[in-house]
C-alpha cells in the first residue's frame, strides 16, 4: 500500500491547464466598462460597510437653521434635506440599507431558486410539475406588483422588504434553472454516470451543477439592478425601510416636497440608485460575455 | 389553431386559480386580525363575533376563500373600508384610467424600441450599435419614480411647460380628449416608457442580429433576393418574439405603473394601490391586485395565441 502512494507523490506533477475561470477572469478585466463599474460598486459597498469610519457628520442629526442648503454649502458638500441633515452623510449611510435589501434577496433567491430548479429538471415527472406549475402562478404578477402585494400585507420594515422580494425572485430563477438542468440531463454523459451507478444526488453535484450554475449564476446577477430598484421602490411608496433611517428610495420620498424649493437636492438620491443600477447591469453584461452565456 | 387556443385556455386556468389564491391569502398573511382593521377599537366581544361571522371569518379557510371566489366570479369584491363603496366599481373605474396611461406609453415606446433594436441589430458591432445598446442600458437602469421626479422638476417646476399631477385640469375629473387633459398625460406616459424603450431595443437587437447570421439569409442573397426583400424575411422571423416581448411589457405597464402612478397621481390602480396600502384597505388591496394579476394572465395568453397565429412554427410544438 505505501509503495503504491509513494510512487504517486514521486511521480512528475502534471501542469495544470488555465482553467475555465481564469479564462473568465482575462476576458472580464479586458473589458473596460465591466471593470470600472465593478470598481464603482465595489466602492460602494465599502464606503457604505465603513461610512461609521469616513469622518461624515451624523446622518441623523437634524438642524432647523439648515435646512434644504443647496449644493456646496460650507460644512455640507452635498447640501442638506428637508430637516437640516447632511445629505452627503445620508446618501452614504443610505447605500447600507438599499444595498443590503437590494443585493441580499437575489443572493437568497439565487440558493433557493436553483435548488428548486436542479430538483425540478432533474427529477422531472410530477415533481416538476408541482415546482413549475406554482412557478408558473408567481408569473402571473408583474414583479413590481408581486413585491407590493406581498410587502404591504406583510407591513413595513426591512426583513419584510427582503421575505417578499426573495419570493419575487425566486420563479425566474427556478425557471431558468429548471430549462437548464433539463437539457443537461437528457445529454449522454447523464445517462452514462447513471449507468456506471451513481445516485442523484451524485450526478447532480458532479455532472449536473457544474454545467448549469454559470448560466443561472449570470441570470442572477443580471436580476440585481431589477432588485435594488424594486427594494428603493417600496421604500419609497412607505412600505420598505422606516424613517428616520437614511435608504435611497425612502429619502426620494421625503424629499419631494422640496422639488419648489432646492430641486437638486432632491433628485440626488435617484441619482445614487440611478448610477448603480447602470454599474450593476454594465457589470453584468461584461460577465455574461466574458463567460460566453447565451441567453 | 383551435385545438392550440384549447391547450392554452386549459393551461391558464389552474394558473388563474392560483393567482386568486395568492390575492386570497395576501389579507391573511397581514399581520393581526383582519377584523381590526374594520371594527371600531371599543367594540365589545358581541360585536366582534357578530362582525366576524357576517364577514365568514369564523369558517376555516378553504370555505372562506371558496365564498370569497364565488363572489369574485359574479364581479362582487366586497366593500371598500375606507371608502365604503364596491371594490368592484372602485378598481374598474381606476383601471381605465391606467389603461390609457399604459396604451399611451406603449404607443410611444413600441414604435422607437423596434426601430433602435432594429438599427442596432443590423449594423452590429459598430458605433450605432454600441450607441443604441448604451441608451438601451441606461433606459433599462433608471428607476423611472425618479425619472418622474426629474421630468417634474425639468418641466413644470423650471420650464413651466406641462402639469406635474392628476389626470385632467380638475385633478381626477372625467378623462377627456382634449388639450388641457392631454397635457396632463405627457409626463407619465414619457416617463412609463422609457424602460420599456430600453428592453424592447435590447430584445430586437438580440434577435436581428442572431438572424442576420443565419444561414438562410445567406442563402436569399446568394439566390440574387434584392436587400429591401431579404429585410422583409428577416422582420418576418424577428416578429414573433418581438410582439411576445411587446405585449408582456404592456401587461407590466398595467400592473407596474404604480409608483409612477404615486409620482403623478394619476388615478388608476397603482394610486389606488398606494391608497388602499396607506389606510390599510385589505379588501381593496386584494380586490386591485386580484384585477390587476388577472389581465397580465389574459395578455400573457393574448400574446400565446396572437404569436402561434403568426408563428406556424410553434402551434406544431
Amino acid at each position: 500500500m505505501t509503495a503504491i502512494a509513494d510512487t504517486a507523490e514521486v511521480s512528475e506533477p502534471v501542469r495544470k491547464a488555465p482553467g475555465y475561470w481564469a479564462g473568465v477572469l482575462k476576458r472580464f478585466s479586458k473589458d473596460p466598462v465591466a471593470v470600472t463599474c465593478t470598481v464603482i460598486v465595489v466602492l460602494l459597498i465599502l464606503a457604505a460597510i465603513f461610512a461609521p469610519y469616513l469622518g461624515l457628520n451624523d446622518p441623523y442629526k437634524a438642524s432647523m437653521i439648515n435646512r434644504l442648503k443647496p449644493i456646496g454649502y460650507p460644512g455640507f458638500p452635498l447640501g442638506t434635506d428637508e430637516q437640516g441633515r447632511d445629505m452627503l452623510a445620508r446618501l452614504i449611510y443610505g447605500g447600507r440599507l438599499t444595498l443590503f435589501v437590494g443585493l441580499v434577496p437575489v443572493v437568497l433567491a439565487f440558493f433557493i431558486g436553483s435548488t428548486l430548479g436542479l430538483v425540478a429538471g432533474y427529477v422531472g415527472g410530477w415533481v416538476n410539475t408541482m415546482i413549475m406549475r406554482t412557478v408558473d402562478v408567481f408569473f402571473a404578477f408583474p414583479s413590481v406588483l408581486l413585491a407590493i402585494a406581498i410587502s404591504s400585507a406583510l407591513g413595513a420594515g426591512i426583513v419584510n422588504s427582503l421575505v417578499s422580494l426573495t419570493i419575487v425572485f425566486i420563479p425566474p430563477i427556478a425557471r431558468v434553472a429548471e430549462s437548464a438542468t433539463a437539457s443537461v440531463r437528457s445529454l449522454d454523459y447523464i445517462d452514462a454516470a447513471r449507468a456506471t451507478g451513481g445516485s442523484a444526488l451524485t450526478i447532480i453535484r458532479v455532472h449536473v451543477i457544474g454545467n448549469v450554475l454559470g448560466p443561472i449564476f449570470v441570470y442572477a446577477t443580471s436580476l440585481t439592478s431589477v432588485c435594488m430598484i424594486l427594494a428603493a421602490g417600496l421604500s419609497f411608496l412607505g412600505i420598505g425601510v422606516r424613517p428616520p433611517e437614511p435608504e435611497w428610495g425612502l429619502m426620494l420620498n421625503t424629499l419631494r416636497t422640496a422639488i419648489y424649493i432646492n430641486p437638486w437636492i432632491a433628485a440626488l438620491p435617484g441619482m445614487m440608485i440611478f448610477i448603480t443600477s447602470l454599474c450593476l447591469n454594465l457589470l453584468s453584461d461584461g460577465l455574461r460575455s466574458a463567460m460566453n452565456v447565451k441567453d | 389553431m383551435f385545438a392550440y387556443l384549447i391547450r392554452r385556455l386549459v393551461y391558464v386556468l389552474p394558473v388563474a386559480i392560483g393567482v386568486s389564491i395568492i390575492c386570497f391569502l395576501l389579507v391573511h398573511i397581514a399581520p393581526g386580525d383582519p377584523l381590526t382593521a374594520i371594527m371600531p377599537v371599543d367594540a365589545t366581544q358581541e360585536e366582534q363575533a357578530a362582525m366576524r361571522s357576517a364577514y365568514g371569518l369564523d369558517k376555516p379557510l378553504p370555505v372562506q376563500y371558496a365564498i370569497w371566489i364565488g363572489k369574485a366570479v359574479t364581479g362582487d369584491l366586497g366593500k371598500s373600508i375606507a371608502t365604503g363603496r364596491p371594490v368592484a366599481q372602485e378598481v374598474f373605474s381606476a383601471v381605465k384610467n391606467s389603461l390609457l396611461l399604459a396604451f399611451t406609453a406603449s404607443v410611444i415606446a413600441f414604435p422607437i424600441g423596434l426601430l433602435l433594436g432594429f438599427i442596432a441589430g443590423y449594423y452590429r458591432d459598430t458605433i450605432i450599435d454600441r450607441l443604441v445598446t448604451a441608451c438601451a442600458i441606461t433606459g433599462v437602469s433608471v428607476p423611472n419614480y425618479w425619472l418622474g421626479i426629474v421630468f417634474v422638476i425639468v418641466f413644470s417646476v423650471q420650464l413651466g411647460w406641462l402639469p406635474s399631477m392628476g389626470a385632467g385640469p380638475g385633478g381626477s375629473g372625467q378623462w377627456a380628449w382634449d388639450y388641457a387633459h392631454i397635457r396632463h398625460l405627457i409626463l407619465p406616459s414619457v416617463t412609463l416608457a422609457v424602460v420599456p424603450i430600453g428592453i424592447v431595443a435590447r430584445t430586437v437587437r438580440a434577435l436581428v442580429g442572431d438572424i442576420f447570421s443565419m444561414d438562410f439569409v445567406q442563402a436569399l442573397y446568394a439566390k440574387g433576393m434584392r436587400h429591401g426583400d431579404v429585410l422583409r424575411h428577416v422582420i418576418r422571423n424577428a416578429a414573433p418574439t418581438a410582439l411576445s416581448v411587446m405585449g408582456l411589457q404592456l401587461g407590466y405597464l398595467l400592473g407596474g405603473s404604480i409608483l409612477i402612478e404615486t409620482v403623478f397621481n394619476w388615478p388608476g390602480s397603482g394610486f389606488l394601490l398606494s391608497n388602499a396600502i396607506f389606510q390599510r384597505d385589505l379588501p381593496l388591496l386584494q380586490g386591485t391586485i386580484l384585477v390587476l394579476a388577472l389581465f397580465f394572465v389574459s395578455m400573457n395568453l393574448i400574446v400565446d395565441v396572437a404569436q402561434a397565429a403568426i408563428d406556424p412554427r410553434i402551434k406544431r410544438s
